[in-house]
């Protein structure tokens, strides 16, 4: 308990980390964990939707089918995000 | 003593809370879009037709609905079952 309490202090006080800065790092380390989810989600789909057989080289209409597939699952990324949240707005008013 | 970690500063634990609300709500966000587009996506085309729409409105819906219902299910069993639930639990 007291090591735990004790590390985390004399780290905060050497790198003399205010709250703000600690925010702003959290908030950033956030967002690329986000943009990493989505990266890496959305490579698998659209590998999966636009590579039948891997041939020798990522062909045109490959390119043209994974930039179409980006587009589609960022706009069902934001249907869905827009749907769970209108429920959760519904839940909570129930409540 | 112990009380003066960073963790104690009022002001970065609420941060923290409201930002792992957030966090939670993104995750399953990123988990019912790929559930979903399984279920609703055929080759993408240029636009997101309202027909696609309606299904991920519907399957993220449904989603919760059995996430919820599991959940309730689950609790009942728990409840009417007493002696095993405590292996369950474990």
């Amino acid at each position: 308990m007291d090591s735990f309490g004790s590390d985390y202090s004399s780290a905060a006080g050497s790198g003399k980390m205010d709250t703000g800065t600690i925010m702003e790092q959290v908030k950033v380390q956030i967002a690329v964990a986000n943009a990493q989810e989505l990266l890496q989600r959305m490579t698998d789909k659209c590998f999966k939707k636009c590579i039948g057989k891997p041939g020798s080289t990522l062909d045109n209409s490959e390119q043209k089918c994974i930039a179409m597939c980006m587009d589609r699952y960022m706009d069902a990324w934001n249907t869905v995000s827009r749907a769970y949240n209108s429920r959760l707005q519904r839940e909570r008013a129930r409540m | 003593m112990d009380s003066q970690g960073v963790a104690a500063d009022p002001h970065l634990q609420q941060f923290i809370e409201v930002e792992s609300q957030k966090q939670r709500f993104q995750q399953l966000v990123h988990q019912m879009t790929e559930v979903c587009w399984e279920k609703c996506m055929d080759k993408p085309g240029p636009k997101l037709d309202s027909r696609t729409e309606v299904c991920f409105v519907n399957c993220v819906e449904r989603f919760i609905d059995t996430s919820q219902f599991i959940l309730n299910r689950l609790e009942q069993t728990q409840r009417t079952r007493g002696s095993f639930s405590e292996t369950i639990t474990d």
